[in-house]
């Protein structure tokens, strides 16, 4: 078959950086950074992410095509998240007109 | 026409009669799991962007009550998410090569480790239904933080018991898969769906790898 046979030697690396990884992301979560610590986390996370979509799940050795539905996944996502966020944190960036009352809660 | 389809059929060709050869059948098979993947994607992404909607509402109260979580026992439970990964990677490696024992070895290894992730997160529910975490009219806790916290816990089951499912239903195929590796089914020429399963359960492993440090470290320090 077409498909490339990985070396094990990568799997093994992927594997020891993925649980490097998770002491990581352990050990910076208490270290108080304020607003840093949830996008390291998030950071750490993605890089995890990206190893086993990139190794373990072959996508490295893959067509464009599939690149193409991976890319689609993510853009996705991010438009779910993105348009939730635009929405929820600019509510109160207009004032609310004189004499109305807010029934809807905003941060 | 008619015979000959009926011949191949009877001589369990894994080439079913739509795909031109094995390349195409498997392309369009891997394709296809990338596309459920997406809706996957979709699925728990609600999940996540509701979760950060209201963590982001309530810092506080989701903070106090990630700390009820027992940290370790998550990280534990991600190690052994990322060994069991290793073996089903593995597992499509023996497959390719045409190693029937050590591909029936990973996937026993990679089904034992799911096993032990469903365990741990066993003994987590139950502690939680004892400290009265479960959210419902018996949900306790202490503090002005109690209703962002019952919020939390909500995700918190919400989240991993989805996951948890997952779990299951991927610990089901891979024991179809073993049964089918175990009758011989697979070669280098054919491990398609020893692929499919394993583009699965990588997936399961990446939703698990975002949900450990959302759930159980939100500021630890």
């Amino acid at each position: 078959m077409a498909q490339s046979i990985v070396p094990q030697r990568i799997y093994w690396l992927v594997f020891i950086t993925l649980l490097l990884l998770t002491l990581v992301t352990v050990d910076v979560a208490f270290y108080d950074l304020g607003w840093l610590n949830i996008y390291l986390a998030l950071a750490i996370a993605t890089t995890k992410a990206v190893l086993v979509v990139l190794y373990f799940m072959h996508l490295k050795y893959s067509s464009r095509l599939i690149w193409g539905f991976v890319g689609a996944a993510l853009f996705w996502f991010l438009l779910l998240v993105g348009l939730t966020a635009a929405d929820i944190f600019t509510r109160d960036w207009v004032p609310e007109p004189s004499g109305w009352t807010s029934s809807a809660g905003g941060p | 026409m008619w015979a000959e389809v009926s011949s191949a059929s009877s001589a369990r060709s894994p080439l079913a009669q739509h795909f031109d050869d094995l390349e195409q059948q498997f392309e369009a098979s891997t394709l296809g799991m990338w596309v459920f993947l997406i809706t996957e994607v979709m699925f728990f992404g609600g999940l996540f962007a509701s979760y950060a909607l209201y963590r982001s509402l309530y810092p506080e109260g989701f903070a106090v009550a990630s700390r009820r979580l027992d940290y370790l026992l998550g990280a534990f439970n991600t190690a052994v998410l990322i060994c069991s990964s290793l073996t089903m990677a593995l597992a499509v490696r023996s497959a390719q090569l045409g190693q029937g024992r050590a591909l029936r070895l990973f996937l026993g290894l990679t089904m034992a480790l799911g096993l032990v992730f469903l365990g741990v997160k066993v003994v987590e529910y139950s502690h939680k239904f004892h400290e009265h975490l479960v959210p419902g009219p018996s949900f306790r806790f202490e503090g002005p933080e109690a209703r962002a916290a019952e919020l939390f816990f909500s995700f918190y089951f919400a989240m991993t018991g989805l996951h948890a499912l997952h779990m299951v239903v991927g610990i089901g195929v891979l024991a179809v898969l073993w049964i089918l590796a175990w009758r011989g089914r697979f070669s280098p020429q054919y491990y398609t769906p020893v692929e499919v399963a394993g583009l699965y359960w990588h997936f399961v492993d990446i939703v698990w790898i975002y949900l450990f440090p959302l759930l159980y470290l939100i500021s630890r320090a």
